[in-house]
């Protein structure tokens, strides 16, 4: 019945329009005028002044907007280096939201102004300024240099390897969940391999290498303490994913075959960031929402979620983050169990909720 | 001008010899070998192609602004296996979103529009008979032809068609236990692609040659219009990196059938591990960005050439700096060799190698901020004519600014950080490199449609084409830079797993009824282009008042295009409104006059 109404639809548009344009051409014809093609000094004028029309329409709609979303944007940088990139940010866009800006005007109103028209009837031959042309090529040309600059120079300092204490937690992605591994006391993550891999051993993790034994691994959710060092190793065992943690200004791809690494520190627990009246006012409108979808209320939490394609569950494969502040971390640390301590206990070295899901796949 | 002894013409030129008789349906509609028929062979392909792009974006923007809900026309398409109840499944999401991406880069806006507007203005502005080799470029055709059909296949085979995106990172596309989509759709994908590379080597050699060899009496290089020259720099960087693409294509083959490791090492899918063992699925990266980002230029130089010269014929004045415009196109041209890195910041990559790709990417936005202002300034005290043409070329102009600053953003590896993969980047190259060049592609369609079918397109309908389009294309992409800034990924099936999305749904729907009246808009276009094809004005000589030579051929297709003799040049193509003369326009076969200068500078 829809299909046969859309049917309906596009033919009676199709013919309407045909009729239509057969109406305009015979009224042209018996105007004896100009064939419709040609423009005339009314199409000019009213094309003119759409531009201008369009352009403050353009405008207005940006800043709206601007002010409509601009607090469900992501909160502050939960991070130390976010805010450096936040920064950096906000500097840079302010130089494009300038040039975005007077371009797009300067455009618009010429398109406007210089209409051909009866105040408009001959056109400035104009080749070129090489004065004009040094202008800008030279003021962008310095613009981008300092743009260059503080950008490498930022991206110098977040890619430096960590120096000092740091937390070692190897993020390990697969189709379609997270885990997290922590490299225990000793900080060093124990060896896993590939073909190792087995229902009881989801990650592959040796046990022959004692570096291992201390490690812990979890699921879910991790915790991690704020003001320390984090240094994240990420991996993949099938496709490539990609370690996407916005809160955190953080992102690197986890590829199968090798292992990436990305580090930063937190400077706002869950805690905390909870009682921002930004993300507040957001988890509010959220909420009322899922109250309309008849869900639960949600609260705030750091997400892990994946941003590279990866499969028909792309979508949905996230993990929280929990920022805890040192003594929360450390008592909840000290209550996980370790591989070592999981293994002699003759059970999984992970609880893992996903076996079934394996052996569907 | 001797251009009217055309009847004579045929005995005279080499390339002529058989057109006494009538030629045949086959040979004149199909097998045809005359750059003009090729053209619109590629034109109409195109448009076929972007229909069903276009179908498919309307679709999936359905199912990212209301994703519990049923559409009938999403299960009257799609069908009860991909979208039962009207909503379509995870697998068929990204399945159009791949293939929708692959044919409006590949299929649209490289072969439709260097195509199309290679082939037929290449050899009417330089005034040449027809392209060097009109058999390669026929091939050329039915290469492309023959991968956009297989294109289209691959979306009914029972496992669904290739949807690892359009840039088809393996592990994802090279294993068929990952995806269903990675079975036979990605061969599908594959062999299709492999035909358009063939077909867009083919077609690049030929316009290379055509334009170095076969360029009219006079006609020097610094004469030719910037058609030209952004068709040739856009030839001469498909034929150096497609190759580069078609051994990553192989590469991805062997893995695929004969259990090479080039791109896979160390993988446990499906409940057991895989034999390869020390491929880098990096390098695969590495091999498509080096043709994917000269791709972009591939696609936006042959837009930027319609748009110089929609834009100075209607505004009546030389385009401003032509020089500077040629010397940003080869800068563009060079310096896109140089940033594909930028594509791969958080792949691990080396941080210094980041720097560097930093430093050539920013360094590109100077020779294209160089083109917008010269474009406005174009503009500036001109006497603009309101063609259709003109203002889907101003369009144009407005979202390669637009997009274009937000590149500057994404260049800066330290805020790539944060923004790749989301809605930012999709919202970034949409505008700058989709919009930008679908506009300018419709902009010369309108512009050069009496060339092409002889008829004159309506002129109101493309009022309302334009600004239609033009108001959803940014009713569609601008709202999608604060997805982004929120930090939403791109390609998701719904955002509905996380709750903390849920207060920007109202930005995809914002999106999605923009696409809506965007798409609605398009059978506006449609409909005139089929109908003008018949029923259109017949078109003058010259309608646009134009000083180009494809305007100084008789009307009708004539092999050969000219007569007995080939015009000869005597000045550029950009003698709009020149002090002195008695029209506002000055053909490039009118000689110079006594003390005039050329290439704009007898007014100095």
């Amino acid at each position: 019945m829809i299909t046969l109404l859309i049917w309906a639809v596009i033919i009676l548009t199709v013919m309407a329009v045909t009729r239509l344009v057969r109406i305009y051409e015979l009224s042209s014809e018996l105007r004896g005028g100009k064939p419709q093609w040609e423009v005339t000094e009314s199409d000019n004028r009213m094309n003119a002044q759409f531009m201008m029309v369009f352009a403050f329409v353009f405008f207005v709609f940006c800043t709206w907007l601007f002010f409509e979303y601009k607090d469900r944007l992501l909160p502050v940088s939960a991070s130390e280096h976010g805010t450096h990139i936040d920064w950096l940010f906000n500097f840079n866009m302010i130089i494009i939201g300038f040039v975005f800006f007077v371009t797009n005007a300067c455009l618009f109103y010429f398109t406007f102004k210089y209409y051909k028209g009866s105040h408009n009837k001959t056109a400035t031959f104009f080749p070129e300024s090489h004065k004009l042309e040094l202008i800008w090529t030279v003021v962008p040309g310095v613009a981008l240099a300092i743009i260059i600059f503080l950008g490498i120079k930022t991206w110098n300092n977040i890619t430096t390897p960590p120096t000092g204490e740091s937390i070692v937690i190897e993020l390990y992605a697969k189709q379609f969940d997270w885990t997290a591994r922590y490299a225990g006391k000793d900080n060093v993550l124990g060896r896993r391999y590939f073909n190792l891999i087995s229902d009881t051993n989801p990650m592959g993790l040796d046990p022959a290498d004692p570096n291992g034994n201390d490690d812990i691994v979890v699921r879910n959710e991790f915790h991690i303490p704020k003001g320390k060092q984090i240094d994240f190793k990420l991996a993949s065992r099938d496709v490539i994913h990609s370690a996407y943690m916005p809160h955190f200004r953080a992102q690197m791809n986890c590829v199968p075959g090798m292992t990436t690494s990305f580090h930063y520190v937190p400077i706002i627990t869950t805690e905390e960031m909870r009682k921002n009246p930004h993300v507040i006012k957001n988890m509010e409108e959220v909420n009322v929402i899922m109250a309309e979808k008849g869900e639960a209320p949600v609260e705030f939490n750091y997400l892990l979620l994946c941003n590279k394609i990866c499969g028909s569950s792309h979508y949905n494969m996230q993990m929280n983050i929990i920022v805890d502040e040192q003594e929360q971390f450390n008592e909840w640390f000290s209550k996980q169990k370790t591989v070592g301590a999981s293994a002699t206990a003759n059970t999984n070295i992970v609880s893992d909720g996903n076996l079934l899901a394996d052996k569907k796949q | 001008m001797s251009s009217h002894d055309h009847s004579h013409a045929h005995d005279q030129h080499a390339a002529g010899d058989h057109h006494h008789h009538e030629e045949s349906f086959v040979s004149k509609y199909l097998f045809s070998m005359d750059h003009k028929m090729i053209a619109r062979q590629f034109l109409v392909t195109a448009i076929v192609m972007a229909f069903a792009a276009m179908t498919m974006s309307t679709l999936f923007r359905l199912q990212l602004a209301w994703p519990e809900e049923g559409f009938a026309i999403t299960n009257w398409i799609l069908g009860d296996k991909w979208a039962p109840g009207g909503i379509m499944t995870p697998e068929i999401y990204l399945g159009l979103v791949t293939i929708h991406g692959t044919i409006l880069v590949f299929f649209v806006l490289t072969g439709g529009l260097s195509g199309t507007f290679a082939n037929l203005l290449i050899p009417y502005q330089v005034g040449a008979r027809d392209m060097a080799s009109p058999f390669m470029n026929m091939l050329s055709y039915w290469f492309f032809l023959v991968g956009a059909i297989i294109m289209l296949v691959s979306m009914y085979i029972p496992t669904g068609p290739a949807s690892p995106g359009w840039t088809i990172y393996p592990p994802l596309s090279a294993l068929p236990e990952a995806m269903p989509g990675s079975g036979l759709g990605m061969t599908l994908w594959l062999v299709s692609m492999s035909l358009f590379i063939v077909s867009a080597l083919l077609a690049g050699l030929n316009y290379i040659i055509t334009v170095l060899n076969l360029r009219a009496v006079g006609m020097t290089m610094l004469r030719l219009p910037l058609t030209i020259w952004a068709l040739l720099v856009t030839a001469i960087l498909g034929v150096l990196s497609f190759p580069v693409l078609l051994s990553a294509v192989l590469l991805l083959i062997f893995d695929r059938t004969i259990g090479t490791s080039f791109y896979l090492s160390d993988i446990y899918i499906n409940g057991q591990p895989l034999e390869h063992i020390g491929g880098s699925p990096i390098l695969f990266q590495h091999l498509f960005w080096f043709l994917g980002h000269p791709e972009v230029y591939i696609i936006i130089l042959p837009a930027l050439g319609i748009m110089s010269e929609v834009i100075s014929v209607n505004s009546r004045k030389p385009i401003f700096g032509y020089k500077a415009m040629v010397g940003s196109i080869l800068v563009i041209a060079l310096l896109s060799f140089i940033v594909w890195g930028h594509h791969m910041f958080i792949t691990g990559m080396n941080p210094f190698l980041g720097s560097v790709f930093v430093f050539t990417t920013v360094l590109i936005a100077i020779p294209s901020a160089v083109k917008a202002f010269n474009y406005i300034t174009t503009l500036w005290k001109g006497t603009i004519r309101f063609t259709p043409g003109m203002l889907f070329c101003i369009g144009a102009v407005s979202t390669f600014v637009t997009g274009g600053v937000t590149g500057i953003i994404l260049a800066d590896a330290a805020l790539d950080i944060n923004l790749h993969d989301n809605y930012f980047v999709v919202a970034h190259f949409h505008i700058v490199m989709g919009l930008s060049a679908i506009l300018a592609m419709c902009g010369g369609v309108y512009h050069w449609f009496p060339k092409m079918y002889l008829r004159m397109m309506n002129k109101k309908m493309g009022y309302a084409h334009f600004w239609l389009t033009f108001i959803s294309a940014y009713g569609v992409f601008f709202p999608q830079h604060f997805l982004g800034l929120a930090g939403v990924p791109r390609r998701y099936y719904t955002n509905s797993s996380f709750p903390i999305f849920e207060n920007l749904v109202s930005i995809e729907e914002m999106s999605t009824w923009f696409a809506i009246l965007g798409a609605a808009a398009q059978f506006i276009f449609f409909f005139n282009f089929f109908y003008s094809i018949f029923r259109g004005d017949k078109a003058p000589k010259n309608p646009w008042d134009s000083n180009t030579l494809e305007w100084t051929t008789e009307v009708g297709h004539h092999h050969g295009n000219w007569g007995a003799k080939l015009p000869v040049v005597h000045r550029w193509a950009y003698d709009y409104s020149k002090p002195g003369a008695r029209e506002d326009f000055i053909p490039q076969t009118v000689p110079l006059a006594q003390g005039e200068k050329d290439n704009g500078e007898g007014y100095h």
